[in-house]
């Protein structure tokens, strides 16, 4: 899967109540969710962004609470996918839970800035900066997590 | 090659005789359990996946604690959602306000945790279990959905980080300064994705609530779960609430450990996480004079009976600071009606403090305690990132019962020593 966009930059430590505050957790819908993403750290973010765009942090994002509202917040705003440099444990399973993709790297988002279109190649395991043409290499996943994203999320892949 | 406890549990679980750090297994479960607030998103994934029914009745739990009694219409619909689909499914197990607790207070309280159980809920703050010796996970509400269908679950095993506590604390240094002390040292991602084993003379010292405390933290290092071995006070706890057989299961001598931190508690003075990081931690007497709007003494860290005692105890005579609203929430109805029983209660009511039923409330913000613009709070709580109880400019300093019931009474972040 190939996925391109704008690349948002966000620093380290960007936790679950940054991503979608627990005043909208009374709601599961995720159009509503979608609307108060990032609202705790970047208000009238879903407003900055064009669908396919690329969230890009440093180290341990998604910290904090289980809320599966964060990664499905994030879906719902239009974000194609998120690549940092590491994420918190409970986040990372449900992104892939909800076939939500999410990459590791160690060396990207330190080259990445605000604003830089890439385009990242889930298969090569690569992401390329269009705009200042380079390219990083992320985790590529084992197969068993693989499969889970591709047939779009862990209950799919169940049933 | 020896295995951690938490290795051996995965093992015997995805019926394997080893299992090494890095491996994806897919576990049994032997409890699962979500709130009023994940269950919702639960069981709308598990009927969209087109389940019918859950793997055990007796094994699934909803444990209604984040918005109750609801404190709005949203909430009451999610409580209502989740209430049907119980009825549905034919569990009877939603236990709902008036008979519950926090679920990480309540769930060990009925016997549900035993020793060895692989648990997950759909919560973070699941490992707390893990101070019974067993591996407990918190998850998100679509492995909540597949667990609660299958009755097993993907894991990647982890790697442990062994921690050894030596020497004898001071008279009032809990459990919480020795969890935020810990947090301090290795900071929020000092364990992601692993294994926090806790160990060593002075946690077989402390209390079974304490280690609660100390193992419900283990999320806020990034851990995937916290654990104590059992000893004889694990088995005093389990004594009148597990009736039925456990198997009780300790690391190896020679297992292997990512990593191994001593830390001498002799010389632990009272710790408080600063806002906005509970990894931000310093010494109480290092802060300066920090003037609090609010305390709140309980939620799943510290609202248990012991925690009750503590802040009884230096609360008991005197009156809180006029300037200082005082909220305490005991952890379950039990709780409270010991803590009423003790005279624990009385003490607080004619400290001026208001008593809650058991809820998350204020903690995460919900309801029952929100802060207003540039308030601050000193909590017993888990969390102080930006906004977590309310206004975002406002604050929450993060500490342990004593310290809270402290600075209740002084008005700024205090010692108990200044009050007693």
């Amino acid at each position: 899967m190939e996925y391109r966009g704008k690349a948002w930059r966000f620093g380290s430590n960007i936790d679950t109540d940054a991503i979608i505050p627990a005043i909208y957790l009374h709601t599961s819908d995720p159009q509503i969710l979608g609307k108060h993403c990032m609202e705790g750290i970047d208000p009238g973010f879903p407003k900055k962004i064009t669908a396919g765009d690329i969230i890009v942090a440093d180290e341990n994002f998604g910290c904090g609470s289980s809320r599966e509202h964060a990664p499905v917040a994030i879906k719902a705003a239009g974000i194609s996918c998120v690549v940092a440099k590491g994420f918190s444990r409970i986040f990372f399973r449900n992104s892939i839970n909800i076939g939500f993709p999410i990459f590791e790297s160690e060396e990207a988002p330190g080259k990445i800035a605000n604003g830089d279109e890439l385009i990242v190649d889930s298969d090569k395991g690569v992401i390329i900066n269009v705009t200042r043409k380079e390219e990083y290499k992320s985790i590529v996943y084992p197969d068993f997590i693989k499969s889970i994203i591709v047939k779009g999320g862990l209950l799919n892949s169940i049933k | 090659m020896g295995m951690t406890i938490t290795e051996k549990i995965l093992a015997r679980h995805a019926g394997k005789k080893e299992v090494l750090p890095g491996e994806i297994i897919n576990a049994r479960v032997d409890l699962v359990f979500a709130n009023d607030n994940t269950g919702d998103l639960a069981v709308d994934q598990f009927k969209k996946a087109g389940f019918d029914k859950v793997f055990d009745k007796n094994r699934v739990i909803f444990v209604a604690d984040h918005f109750i009694p609801p404190k709005d219409v949203s909430c009451a619909e999610q409580s209502r959602r989740v209430r049907v689909f119980c009825r549905e499914m034919g569990l009877s197990n939603f236990l709902e306000v008036g008979r519950v607790g926090i679920e990480h207070v309540l769930l060990p309280e009925l016997g549900m945790i035993k020793p060895g159980d692989v648990i997950v809920g759909a919560d973070s703050h699941t490992c707390s279990a893990g101070a019974l010796g067993a591996f407990a996970s918190g998850v998100g509400s679509t492995d909540m959905a597949a667990a609660m269908a299958k009755g097993e679950l993907w894991f990647k095993v982890p790697e442990t980080i062994k921690f050894v506590y030596k020497g004898t604390p001071g008279r009032w240094i809990s459990g919480k300064d020795l969890i935020l002390y810990t947090l301090g040292q290795i900071g929020v991602q000092g364990a992601t994705y692993k294994a926090m084993e806790f160990s060593g003379e002075a946690v077989e010292a402390l209390t079974l609530d304490e280690r609660f405390t100390m193992a419900n933290m283990a999320i806020e290092a990034g851990g995937k779960n916290g654990i104590f071995h059992v000893d004889q006070k694990t088995i005093e706890f389990l004594k009148p609430r597990v009736k039925t057989d456990y198997e009780i299961v300790s690391s190896d001598p020679d297992a292997n450990y990512a990593e191994v931190h001593e830390y001498d508690v002799t010389d632990i003075s009272y710790q408080v996480a600063l806002p906005p990081s509970p990894g931000n931690v310093k010494s109480l007497s290092d802060i300066g004079n920090i003037q609090i709007d609010q305390v709140v003494i309980g939620c799943c860290t510290n609202g248990r009976l012991e925690d009750m005692r503590v802040a009884a105890k230096i609360m008991r005579g005197k009156e809180t600071n006029f300037h200082i609203r005082t909220i305490i929430i005991p952890g379950s109805q039990e709780i409270y009606l010991q803590a009423l029983q003790e005279g624990l209660i009385e003490t607080f009511i004619r400290a001026k403090a208001a008593v809650s039923l058991p809820t998350c409330g204020p903690c995460a913000g919900l309801h029952m305690g929100i802060l207003g613009e540039g308030e601050k709070a000193l909590a017993t709580t888990n969390r102080n990132f930006v906004g977590r109880m309310g206004h975002k400019t406002s604050e929450v300093y993060l500490a342990s019962p004593a310290v809270a019931a402290a600075t209740a009474i002084k008005g700024y972040i205090s010692t108990p020593e200044e009050v007693m």
